[in-house]
């Protein structure tokens, strides 16, 4: 028997359900705010827009991350812009409109009561960033510019240049910076969460390595949120930056969290392809290139003339010929697996043949070099340093890559996880893309989660707590997870075999890339979940970590991570195997339609699968969540 | 298709921690692509000193797309490398030859002591900002974001200073490890703007004043934008000292009203 889950979904007409929900919560009086403490791990978009606004309210917040700045986070590396129902440019955009995109683009298998509310509060977060000082781009009046974005047909897409997600962390950080100077946040830096603890059924606190002295500690607080991320680099190659892990919310998952959808995965169509074996990232090209970039191959697998002399009757413009009606902004995971689909049938292009031409030369034709330039200036010269091609001359090479992970903990309507008292905000839950997020969303639900639903979410959770102590950090439970944490540490460098950390990351990667990366099948999947706890078995045998535990160690701090990664990629592909359908980032070659589309079952999987802890990822329980569209009908999704 | 270079000669620092001397070790990667960047070369190296049994070079990094401002080595010299506006993790092999000698070194200034090997503390930077590189605005608060129209040069010079990565560049090149050039691009990205101007005079002075108890003077080198992987320009410097001049006055004026 699965267990019940209990999203706690608002009862209400849908447009309603935020607004009572907000009017019915328990309050904390402002002078007992104080009395309450709040940890925040991770200080990304969410992370740090929580733990500044938690501040801000008067709670007592201890912030973590394991950078040397909160201004690390990789939410930094976000390119193309923020999505908002604002309608500025009158193009017939609205709150459900953004809504029914959204839920579409997840390949409705997200939650339609959160969807809503993401849309929204986006609006807030347009008027919020913009009076922390985000100069976002603006027209010659002095309004705010749009872009348009793949899986939407109307510009509601804010940016800051192809640096969004940088300038909206840093507004984010600025604001945690105020707080930290105020003393209302007490900032940890470069401390890694290690476990998470819970005492009497609900959250305690965290054990953190201080990653330059190795010392392991525990942190007391009446809630924990964890804001720490999603698991991209379980593939190895992927955008995420180098120190992107699962660990915060694996070690929550073994502590009871239950973890949803874990086989959601977007593999984004437009990043650098790989060039040589030692590559150790994969680099994002933003998708807003794709609003004035046209996508081709050649028709001819033998053609070995440039793209240049290539003339338009020997390309396949394929997005444009196969979905004509979105293009070129197709979304991620349709365009994903066609660039997939022409690389498979020998039509790549590069000198390893694995990539598809990004063409500009239309654009340039059309608006001229220098729009072109004030437009993507900054992204042509991040892939002429890295590519080694001048993009103005000739076309960019794009291949799909491991980028965001829609799966995460599990958490109810008001984010949080089946641990009372531990949240989780931003990647690192599984709750509003569904099967497939949409561009330019990742930030909206970052900085929804952090400034307009944690600070009212958490306060009906602390509200009856008043006057309950912080647990003590000597109780029983930390003393066992500091334990526990030191003899993992201590464990890996006690191993002693050959293998570095470096070297187990790339091949449980390539076993998760290969068999539960962009096309997934039942054989496949069997076949990883024989490989991957064979090659777990090694790790725990031949794992070399040199150096100490007492100093700053890269190679034991890896260490920790890929053992998390495997873990959890046994979990992704037992998620894969069991969710019998296709849909969004999820595609089974078993489940598909005559045109090569994701075909879903909404009969037997219209629902999340949350899964629980068992003391092994091989034996995880499924529960399940049934998701109800009352409000959208469940649609063959078409974007042709 | 990539070509491999070969012999390349590391002369690299190592530092068991702060309170070690530290030395240089010199290293030998045999062969490697040239489609590599130079950390996937430190990777390189640091697996074959795994595999050797020896401790791996510690040094930062974390997004490599040049965006984090986490990265930050000394290379011959230079801080960020040899290639202009391109932060070390965007610098790629190809900018070498066979047979090259390259020093590799942290950044070197006195506010940012070294934790280990060629990763220091940059931690005096979140003290500035927590000093005043911020607009206060309550979440919650906020009117329309078209409220306030922002003619478009001024939000594209006040980007073109947020563009700023924190990566301490700056401070590494500058022989007197002055932190001007971030404090100022801070200061200027929001002084520009009609959002910041309410705390304008009181951010020039806090977060200059709070520069001045970890960083070194600023003597107009004008290293710090030669080295700046976002080509941030020292006017900005300039217009920091402005605001920071006036600052002074009218809080004088303040004060004589009290």
């Amino acid at each position: 028997m699965s267990t019940q889950l209990n999203s706690k979904i608002p009862a209400g007409p849908l447009g309603d359900k935020w607004s009572s929900y907000k009017e019915d919560v328990k309050l904390v009086n402002p002078n007992n705010k104080r009395k309450f403490k709040v940890i925040v791990v991770g200080t990304g978009l969410a992370g740090a827009s929580a733990a500044a606004t938690l501040a801000e309210l008067g709670y007592q917040v201890d912030a973590f991350t394991f950078h040397d700045s909160p201004r690390r986070a990789h939410s930094i590396a976000a390119q193309g812009g923020i999505n908002a129902a604002k309608n500025y440019q009158g193009d017939g955009d609205s709150v459900h409109r953004l809504f029914h995109d959204t839920i579409k683009g997840g390949d409705f298998r997200a939650r339609e009561a959160n969807v809503h509310r993401l849309a929204e509060v986006s609006v807030n977060i347009i008027d919020q960033m913009v009076a922390q000082g985000v100069p976002f781009a603006r027209e010659y009046g002095g309004l705010l510019d749009n872009r348009s974005f793949g899986g939407a047909q109307v510009s509601r897409t804010f940016y800051a240049r192809g640096q969004t997600g940088q300038q909206l962390l840093l507004g984010a950080y600025q604001q945690l910076a105020r707080q930290v100077g105020l003393g209302g946040v007490r900032l940890f830096n470069r401390s890694e969460l290690v476990d998470v603890v819970t005492v009497e059924g609900r959250a305690a606190g965290i054990v953190v390595r201080d990653l330059i002295t190795g010392e392991v500690t525990s942190h007391a607080a009446h809630a924990v949120v964890l804001a720490t991320g999603g698991y991209g680099n379980a593939f190895f190659l992927s955008t995420n930056a180098m120190s992107c892990n699962v660990t915060a919310a694996w070690r929550a998952h073994r502590k009871g969290a239950y973890f949803a959808n874990p086989c959601y995965t977007q593999i984004h169509p437009t990043c650098i392809p790989q060039s040589d074996e030692f590559q150790s990232k994969l680099t994002l090209m933003s998708e807003s290139l794709r609003n004035d970039g046209r996508v081709w191959v050649p028709k001819n697998q033998d053609e070995k003339r440039s793209a240049a002399d290539i003339p338009e009757e020997d390309r396949d413009y394929y997005l444009e010929r196969l979905y004509p009606s979105y293009g070129n902004l197709a979304p991620r995971d349709i365009s994903s697996r066609a660039a997939k689909r022409a690389v498979d049938k020998g039509l790549g292009v590069g000198p390893l043949k694995n990539g598809v031409y990004l063409d500009f030369a239309d654009a340039i034709a059309r608006l001229g070099k220098d729009v072109v330039k004030e437009r993507y200036g900054n992204l042509f010269d991040m892939y002429e340093r890295i590519a080694g091609e001048n993009p103005y001359d000739m076309p960019m090479r794009m291949y799909p890559a491991s980028h965001y992970t829609m799966g995460g903990l599990w958490v109810d309507y008001e984010l949080m996880t089946s641990i009372p008292g531990l949240y989780a905000a931003g990647e690192a839950n599984f709750s509003d893309h569904g099967a497939n997020r949409l561009g330019a969303s990742a930030l909206m639900q970052g900085l929804a989660d952090g400034y307009f639903v944690l600070p009212y979410t958490i306060g009906n959770y602390l509200a009856p707590m008043l006057n309950k102590a912080i647990p003590s950090v000597d109780h029983p439970e930390f003393k066992a997870a500091e334990l526990a944490a030191r003899e993992r540490f201590t464990g890996y460098l006690n191993i002693g075999g050959t293998r570095s950390p470096d070297w187990f990351h790339r091949e449980v990667g390539k076993i998760i890339w290969d068999y539960c990366g962009m096309e997934r099948t039942e054989q496949g999947l069997e076949k990883a979940l024989s490989e991957l706890p064979a090659l777990y078995d090694e790790f725990k045998k031949d794992l070399r970590v040199t150096g100490n535990g007492e100093s700053l160690n890269q190679t034991l701090e890896k260490a920790g991570r890929v053992d998390d990664f495997f873990q959890l990629g046994m979990l992704m592909c037992r998620d894969a195997l069991e969710r019998q359908e296709s849909c969004g980032g999820h595609f089974r070659a078993e489940y598909q339609t005559e045109e090569g589309e994701a075909l879903r079952d909404d009969d037997k999987f219209c629902h999340v699968a949350a899964w629980e802890w068992s003391g092994d990822p091989m034996t995880a329980k499924r529960n399940i969540e049934e998701l109800e569209f009352e409000n959208v009908h469940l649609a063959t999704r078409s974007y042709k | 298709m990539s070509n491999h270079l070969k012999d390349i000669i590391l002369k690299i620092w190592r530092q068991n921690g702060p309170k070690d001397t530290g030395h240089f070790e010199t290293y030998k990667v045999d062969e490697i692509s040239d489609e590599a960047s130079f950390l996937e070369m430190l990777d390189y190296l640091n697996e074959q000193l795994i595999t050797d049994g020896k401790e791996a070079i510690v040094f930062d990094h974390d997004c490599r797309e040049g965006i984090c401002g986490t990265c930050s080595l000394m290379i011959n010299g230079q801080a960020h490398g040899p290639e202009r506006s391109t932060a070390t993790c965007q610098l790629h092999m190809r900018k070498f030859s066979s047979g090259a000698e390259i020093v590799i070194e942290p950044w070197r200034a006195a506010a940012f002591p070294i934790i280990k090997d060629l990763m220091v503390d940059r931690s005096a930077f979140d003290r500035i900002i927590e000093s005043g590189g911020f607009i206060t605005s309550v979440t919650g608060g906020a009117p329309d974001a078209n409220l306030i129209p922002i003619p478009k040069p001024v939000a594209d010079s006040a980007m073109d200073s947020a563009e700023c990565i924190g990566c301490g560049a700056c401070v590494a090149a500058c022989p007197n490890g002055a932190a001007n050039l971030f404090t100022s691009a801070k200061i200027a990205h929001l002084n520009l703007l009609p959002q910041g101007q309410a705390e304008r005079y009181k951010r020039a002075e806090s977060m200059i004043e709070k520069m001045d108890e970890y960083f070194g003077s600023c003597t107009n080198h004008g290293e710090c934008e030669a080295a700046c992987p976002k080509e941030i320009s020292i006017d900005v410097i300039a217009l920091a000292n402005a605001d920071y001049r006036k600052a002074k006055l009218k809080n004088r004026k303040f004060i004589s009203r009290i």
